[in-house]
């Protein structure tokens, strides 16, 4: 009889024992956190990049036990919404993330986008971090929207003055996709480049995002002889096509953009032809990769089979997120402790070697810090894989 | 001038043998298949996975994608099409559905397929260079002359075999064929299954050169339906001259109007709307379907 007790007990406490991190784990309060943004049609692939490095962000920190903020600790849940990249499905995204109580949002993906959920993210006290460039969303008086990358603005001229000086360019040309983000990069690339005393040799050739056969888009620019041929605010998907037609045609000047690219998509739309190429990337390469960083995209490929090297930049946006909430636990329900922590936050950048930081910059290019600072990395796609050309930082 | 015409005639190509598949399943059913683009997608990453994940050479991978497509457009047809078909008398009913397999397939090309744009290596190097007036990659020119064959194939098989001819019949006149013996059912389900493996080919065939992503489905069957409707729907002549002729002014229009911006398919799309207001049913179309 008492053996059986005996037994008995001993399971009672081996169970209670073995459940105790699951009980911890469950006792946890939740923290949503919103993603708006494009993950479905021919731009899927910058918002399916932004929702699965939060997913595997967040999946990494419940693991480890959640986050601490406060007196605390949150399981971080992903709350996605694609808006198919329309303006309207954007607006009912941003409304579903006030209905659901949610504060903090990243995306969306693009200009218009962004523009578009502006009120409902004022009116329902959201702070959203948009991939996208128009100036007035982060100049005051808005004061919502922060900036999750660096600005084709910031990054262009410093592409172009490094190209001039180092590779002697002198005339450029300018190729977009027919809507307004691209157009809108292209606009300020060919103001930037002026600036910088540059032959703007051909500005106006644009394309439908559908095209299919890039040679006859390409023939009037590639017969203006440009040292520079500038793929304004491309897609991934039209890259590949755009620098093999490019090639294809005989041009053997410089291929640049200002967006992220991905390595692999490079490799398997135009090969050998994209050597050279010149992109705007995130600190994933091996001379500024943290062990974290590393981590992170081992973690994300065995979550969804393949890494996406745009995740490089898009990895940042929930760190800042939650590291500021950690500063001050109080903007939790209240994005106006949010802000004010904005201006004074620092802490450190886990993605990245040596003693970098994570803080809010802007202030030259918005009159106020409504940008996160992510390094400017500027990489030269090659054999395969992208090489750091130079980092730069934006303020 | 030389340049411009042989882009036109290789897009044209490609356009034409896009619209085949299209109009032959309109020619035999009345089913307006909005779906048609996403199959074109499919067999393109049917063919990537087999060129590239699986290592296998790119003429398998172009008949993995023949035959998947032809076996999925055979269980369309049969599961989903001729039910329909059946109960219902209106045609919106099909165009829904069509409608709703083109969300269905894109959901399953994320799915299984990813975001990402994918790609198969060339197949063939080099560029054809005749003193910069005709600048043409050796795999364009293959691809266009294999389209151009798989034209002709198409056209023989529909003229010579017994299928083809029992199609055709279909097209023309259902109550006579059936009368004659055509088994409506069996040869709608051949049909949409020809039409669907067209497509694939073509996905397959073209993500050497264009690549392929989740996105372009739409707007392919977009311009498979312009094309359509400028050759006369349900006819296949009228679907090849279609082809070309999109594909002709795609190229003089990206070449001739560069200067004044993104304005080709604005003007094709005009001039569409002045022909149709002209002529309603298309080229070769008859006025009374």
């Amino acid at each position: 009889m008492q053996k059986r007790t005996f037994l008995k007990f001993s399971a009672l406490a081996a169970a209670t024992v073995l459940s105790l991190p699951l009980m911890a784990y469950a006792q946890n309060a939740t923290l949503k956190i919103g993603f708006v943004g494009v993950t479905s049609g021919p731009a899927a692939s910058w918002g399916v990049s932004n929702q699965r490095s939060m997913e595997t962000r967040a999946a990494w920190l419940n693991e480890l036990g959640g986050v601490k903020i406060g007196d605390k600790t949150y399981n971080i849940e992903i709350v996605p919404f694609d808006d198919q990249k329309d303006p309207k499905r954007a607006i009912a995204g941003m409304e579903k993330m006030a209905q659901d109580g949610v504060h903090y949002v990243v995306g969306p993906n693009v200009d218009d986008g962004a523009a578009a959920v502006r009120p409902v993210a004022e009116q329902n006290g959201i702070m959203y971090f948009p991939y996208a460039f128009p100036k007035e969303l982060f100049t005051a008086p808005a004061s919502n929207a922060i900036l999750g990358m660096v600005a084709n603005y910031q990054s262009g001229p410093a592409i172009y003055k490094f190209l001039k000086e180092n590779k002697g360019v002198k005339k450029v040309a300018f190729v977009a996709a027919n809507e307004s983000d691209p157009l809108s990069q292209r606009e300020s690339g060919i103001a930037a480049a002026e600036a910088l005393g540059l032959e703007v040799v051909s500005g106006n050739v644009t394309y439908q995002v559908d095209t299919t056969d890039f040679t006859p888009v390409l023939l009037p620019v590639i017969q203006a002889s440009p040292d520079l041929l500038v793929l304004s605010g491309v897609s991934p998907a039209n890259a590949p096509q755009l620098i093999r037609s490019a090639r294809e045609l005989g041009y053997t000047g410089l291929i640049s953009t200002e967006t992220g690219q991905d390595a692999s998509v490079l490799q398997e739309g135009a090969g050998e032809l994209a050597d050279g190429f010149i992109s705007v990337g995130g600190a994933s390469t091996p001379e500024l990769a943290s062990e974290t960083m590393t981590e992170f995209v081992d973690r994300y490929t065995k979550m969804f089979g393949e890494y996406n090297d745009e995740s490089n930049t898009k990895v940042y946006a929930l760190e800042y997120i939650l590291e500021t909430l950690k500063a001050n636990p109080a903007a939790i329900e209240n994005v106006d402790e949010f802000k004010k922590t904005m201006d004074t936050f620092e802490a450190a950048n886990p993605f990245m070697k040596g003693d970098a930081k994570l803080k809010y910059v802007g202030m030259t290019s918005f009159g106020q810090k409504r940008q996160v600072s992510v390094p400017l990395v500027v990489n030269e796609y090659k054999g395969g894989k992208f090489e750091t050309l130079f980092v730069g930082q934006v303020d | 001038m030389e340049q411009i015409i042989a882009n036109g005639l290789y897009l044209g190509a490609q356009y034409a043998l896009i619209a085949l598949g299209l109009t032959l399943i309109f020619s035999l059913m009345n089913v307006l298949n909005f779906a048609h683009g996403q199959m074109y997608v499919f067999g393109g990453f049917v063919t990537y996975t087999v060129v590239v994940q699986l290592g296998l050479p790119f003429i398998v991978g172009l008949f993995a994608s023949a035959i998947v497509l032809a076996v999925m457009g055979a269980a369309i047809e049969k599961f989903l099409f001729a039910p329909v078909v059946r109960r219902s008398k209106r045609d919106e009913s099909t165009m829904l559905l069509a409608a709703g397999i083109a969300f269905f397939l894109d959901a399953v090309i994320l799915l299984f397929f990813g975001e990402k744009q994918r790609g198969v290596p060339k197949i063939v190097n080099g560029v054809l260079n005749l003193d910069m007036r005709i600048i043409m990659p050796y795999d364009r020119i293959l691809i266009g002359v294999l389209a151009i064959l798989l034209i002709v194939a198409f056209i023989a098989f529909m003229h010579y075999s017994r299928t083809g001819r029992a199609m055709r019949a279909l097209a023309q006149d259902k109550v006579a064929a059936q009368l004659m013996g055509v088994n409506v059912s069996r040869y709608s389900m051949i049909g949409f299954a020809l039409g669907a493996m067209l497509a694939g080919l073509v996905g397959g065939l073209l993500v050497t050169i264009t690549g392929v992503n989740l996105g372009m489905g739409g707007p392919t069957s977009v311009k498979a339906f312009l094309m359509i409707m400028i050759g006369g729907a349900g006819v296949i002549s009228g679907a090849i001259a279609g082809g070309f002729i999109l594909g002709m002014m795609e190229s003089v229009g990206l070449t001739v109007l560069s200067a004044y911006g993104d304005i080709t398919y604005l003007v094709i799309f005009a001039s569409l709307m002045v022909f149709l207001a002209v002529r309603p049913q298309g080229l070769m179309g008859k006025p009374w379907g």
